[in-house]
């Protein structure tokens, strides 16, 4: 199972039937293919809807944020932008999975930009982790370089500042509380000191700290 | 009133140096023979106000391509690489807005309303140079309406009156910016006789749409 793979099955435990999600592109969307049986979510669009299915057929008029074809299940519902994020703001989203850049031990989040080199813009990620009930960054532990992508305090431009609830990766979940990161769940063969080597920021380790279940689901 | 005018006559309500708002959600529901026809005429140093810059070859994308702009007000750039070229380079002044904060300011712009305040943004470079506001314990920015010389808007079909009536996901910013612009023109796919649209179906109300162009038929 790669890294990718880890983490959605991971993020998708978290999700309990009958939530209100909006995935981000990428990553985040894998999440839906690993839902445990017998929960079914809702997933939510920015661009403008409610009840995201598999694209069945093709339909120019109907893609998700990323601007891939999608379908619709039934009970699915179209609107315009300012009442998509009527849903967003207003707390009427359960959890928003998103991925990160940087994630600090405050739940300080940067995913947006690396100034001078990438700007692709907030988008809707703004007002997602201002207004959903859950916040999840899922993404992978370190960077390319090998380089801790949790740290003390985030360096690159904030996509939100204390909204960050849970961070998901593929060798631990970690919560975001009032006295710091608590590190709960290492992934199976990973131990503790292995994932406080690879993290910049200072973790507490849950007296309950258990490995990641339901990955094989 | 007729309403319904050629595609030449709907592009010279469109002048060099104007504010111009665009429909669309990477070019879905965006008016895509009324932009095609902004390129071909060459209109230049224009401000124009849209979710994103869609891709290179497609809408607001060509828009950009062609330096048209002289300022982008978006939430996002990032599925046009030329966009962000520019902006990095210089010769664009982009202004990258939170999504609902955009969708939100044009509402505000139509709606006679004199700003917002939201939560989105507190504690980021989107506060920069804007109010704080502190409610119930609570932190806001004052977000300030947005308003456009000509919108230019796309409707899955509108009755000749101007009511419009969308399709899926192209609805995103097409019935705010109808409110939020001097003039609002509208490439429809279908148009039909006035009254022949139930007046529970119609999304947007015609009285603030001016001119009716007629688009390609069909889905997309």
């Amino acid at each position: 199972m790669n890294s990718k793979e880890i983490i959605a099955r991971r993020i998708a435990q978290e999700l309990k039937d009958g939530d209100v999600v909006n995935l981000g592109i990428g990553l985040p969307t894998m999440v839906s293919n690993y839902l445990p049986k017998g929960v079914n979510i809702i997933l939510q669009s920015e661009n403008g809807f409610i009840g995201l299915a598999p694209a069945k057929e093709i339909d120019p008029d109907l893609t998700n944020a990323g601007g891939q074809p999608v379908g619709t299940i039934p009970g699915a519902a179209m609107f315009d932008s300012c009442t998509s994020f009527m849903l967003i703001r207003g707390g009427h989203v359960d959890a928003t999975v998103l991925g990160g850049l940087q994630v600090d031990g405050h739940g300080n989040l940067a995913n947006w930009m690396v100034p001078g080199k990438m700007v692709p813009g907030m988008g809707g990620a703004m007002d997602l982790v201002s207004g959903a009930k859950k916040v999840i960054v899922g993404m992978e532990h370190t960077s390319k370089d090998g380089e801790s992508k949790i740290l003390v305090s985030c360096d690159l431009p904030l996509t939100g500042k204390g909204v960050v609830n849970m961070i998901v990766t593929e060798l631990a979940v970690m919560r975001v509380t009032m006295e710091g990161l608590h590190l709960d769940e290492v992934a199976p063969g990973v131990t503790a000191e292995e994932v406080i080597a690879k993290t910049k920021a200072k973790l507490i380790i849950s007296p309950d700290l258990r490995t990641m279940k339901g990955l094989d689901n | 009133m007729e309403k319904i005018i050629s595609l030449e006559k709907a592009l010279e309500k469109v002048k060099d140096g104007m504010i111009i708002m665009i429909g669309g959600f990477l070019g879905v529901g965006t008016p895509l023979a009324l932009v095609d026809g902004l390129v071909k005429k060459n209109v230049r140093e224009l401000t124009i106000i849209a979710n994103d810059t869609a891709m290179p070859q497609v809408g607001i994308g060509k828009l950009v391509v062609n330096k048209q702009l002289k300022k982008l007000i978006a939430s996002h750039i990032g599925t046009n690489p030329e966009t962000g070229r520019q902006m990095i380079a210089g010769e664009l002044n982009v202004e990258l807005v939170p999504q609902g904060t955009l969708a939100e300011r044009i509402r505000c712009g139509g709606a006679g309303l004199g700003g917002f305040l939201t939560p989105t943004g507190v504690g980021t470079i989107v506060e920069e140079g804007k109010q704080r506001l502190v409610l119930n314990g609570k932190n806001y920015l004052l977000e300030m309406p947005l308003h456009a010389d000509v919108a230019l808007l796309a409707a899955h079909k509108a009755d000749k009156f101007g009511n419009l009536v969308f399709r899926r996901t192209t609805r995103n910013f097409n019935p705010m910016m109808a409110f939020a612009a001097d003039t609002v023109i509208v490439e429809a796919k279908e148009i039909v006789e006035t009254g022949s649209i139930d007046p529970d179906e119609v999304m947007v109300t015609g009285v603030v749409v001016d001119w009716l162009v007629q688009g390609k038929g069909g889905k997309a």
